[in-house]
């Protein structure tokens, strides 16, 4: 599905039955400012309830990609779909907030959209932000505004998230909690989920498919695939291909995320 | 029969004072929020040039200034694609050249008599019924058009990228809110003239900001300040018998100077 990345060993894992129209799709696209190029021959499609990770070295053209795919760049070369009427929830790369402008959480929640005020608590608390409700904006941490615009996303009831770096200035408790929440999200909702990371080491415990970029689209495929192809490796060196296939089964417990320290069985339960 | 005149001048200088107020006060919220000081400084001097405008063509001067803002706005919109002059250069050689230029061409008008000084500084003790309907028609059309906009355009000014990602019409949206600025720019002339406009726009509002909680409450309280410029500066200019203009300002300054005090109290005491 995604493109001219060469055919990778076992198939696909089917985890859950694929609708015949995707959320979004790119085809050949190709991007160029000024004389560089971004962007060359790139296909990906999210699926409804599917999790895409894209990966990739710095400077790879990830945020361009998501960027070309929201239709806030205008692609050089091939076409963008999206399917009609459909909801995005964006949460931007290294978010900052100018405090010249004062807004509460509460007044930025309630003019997301349809959210009523009724939905504001209940969103705040899916992401484990209850208590954020009546803080400035700006006095936030990384972390917190983060959850705060993630709930944002949320009250607009999206399609499809979208979702650049979300980890940034989240500790790596905070991070597995997150993906954690994602991956709810997809289940209880059935959105689709197209998220940046370089976070090497946590992609891949909630990820459908990874799409390896480096201006184009290098390999793709089911996280354990991907860490074990040759182009994967040479992109990230084999070091670092050989942690992630150690990762998924190193922590004996958890963080919620606030970074408390949870069961991870008395965690299950409750969900 | 001098009081009577008096209480009539001053009626008039009130309406229309602070029809000013109410109008550039929400609007120069939005000017502190998108740090726009500089382009609402550069209509107002620029601002001069219409004034030149409309004696040449014997149009209504207020019409002339609204002719030649929106013509200003439509150049730095025009100019902002190109790269290889900084904005703030930009609009400082707009500002200053259209001053410039309004200023050499006010000379070259030897059949009518201009008293430069009313443009510079304002004279709002000798405004007319015609102006007084100029504020309140266009002040009606710029809080209108505002009323229309506040959500997208708050949502731009919180993060565009953010904004754009969600369907707000970015380019629409900015358009209408640079052209109210044109026009509340032109019916704020008579009250504080052109080297003064900006302190009505910002200073209320940077006044308000360290009470605020929400954007709302901020454009609220700067038009509060606002109004409450124009009457303190009025009172103290028939007082003392200052000139009307720098008076309003003066009050402003002192009211930022409250606002900021009352702000760092209540940030201590919450603390």
């Amino acid at each position: 599905m995604t493109g001219d990345g060469p055919a990778l060993g076992p198939p696909e894992p089917l985890e859950s039955p694929k609708p015949v129209e995707p959320l979004v799709r790119a085809s050949a696209v190709d991007l160029r400012i000024g004389r560089t190029r971004i962007l060359e021959h790139v296909d990906i499609a999210v699926d409804a309830g599917e999790i895409v990770t894209l990966v990739g070295p710095n400077g790879a053209g990830k945020s361009s990609l998501v960027r070309v795919i929201l239709g806030l760049l205008k692609p050089s070369g091939g076409t963008v779909w999206r399917k009609p009427g459909l909801r995005v929830g964006y949460l931007p790369q290294a978010l900052s907030l100018d405090p010249v402008l004062p807004i509460t959480v509460r007044r930025l929640l309630a003019l997301a959209g349809s959210g009523t005020a009724a939905k504001i608590g209940p969103a705040l608390a899916e992401v484990g932000a209850e208590e954020l409700a009546d803080r400035a904006l700006h006095d936030l941490s990384g972390g917190e505004l983060q959850r705060v615009m993630l709930a944002r996303a949320l009250l607009r009831d999206p399609d499809l998230l979208v979702l650049d770096e979300p980890l940034r200035g989240i500790d790596l408790g905070g991070q597995l909690a997150l993906y954690d929440l994602i991956g709810r999200l997809r289940r209880r909702r059935g959105i689709g989920v197209l998220m940046i990371s370089h976070d090497l080491h946590v992609v891949m415990a909630a990820t459908d498919r990874v799409v390896c970029l480096n201006h184009h689209v290098c390999c793709s495929g089911a996280p354990e695939a991907v860490s074990r192809s040759p182009e994967y490796a040479a992109l990230f060196g084999a070091a670092a291909a050989r942690q992630l296939a150690v990762y998924a089964h190193q922590h004996d417990h958890g963080h919620d995320l606030h970074g408390h320290v949870v069961d991870m069985a008395a965690a299950g339960g409750q969900r | 029969m001098i009081p009577e005149m008096i209480d009539d001048f001053m009626l008039r200088a009130l309406t229309a004072g602070i029809g000013v107020a109410v109008v550039a006060a929400p609007l120069g919220c939005f000017v502190v929020w998108r740090r726009m000081a500089y382009f609402g400084a550069t209509l107002a001097h620029s601002a001069l040039l219409g004034v030149a405008l409309g004696l040449v063509l014997s149009l209504d001067l207020t019409l002339g200034v609204v002719i030649s803002s929106v013509a200003v706005t439509l150049l730095v919109a025009l100019f902002q694609r190109q790269r290889l002059i900084g904005s703030d250069t930009l609009l400082g050689i707009l500002a200053h050249s259209g001053l410039a230029v309004g200023l050499v061409a006010l000379s070259f008008l030897h059949g009518v008599r201009v008293d430069l000084m009313t443009y510079l500084f304002g004279d709002v003790l000798a405004v007319s019924a015609t102006e007084i309907a100029w504020i309140y028609g266009g002040g009606a059309l710029v809080l209108a058009t505002l009323a229309l906009i506040w959500r997208p355009l708050l949502a731009l000014t919180i993060h565009e990228e953010l904004a754009r990602a969600e369907g707000v019409p970015a380019l629409r949206i900015q358009i209408a809110f640079m052209l109210t600025l044109a026009i509340a720019v032109a019916i704020a002339m008579k009250v504080v003239g052109v080297l003064l406009i900006i302190s009505l726009l910002i200073i209320p509002a940077a006044a308000a900001r360290g009470l605020s909680r929400t954007p709302e409450q901020m454009a609220i309280l700067a038009t509060a300040a606002g109004a409450l410029s124009v009457l303190g500066g009025l009172f103290a200019s028939l007082q003392w018998d200052t000139p009307s203009g720098p008076s309003i300002v003066v009050v402003a300054t002192v009211l930022f100077a409250l606002g900021l005090a009352a702000g760092a109290v209540r940030r201590r005491a919450q603390n």
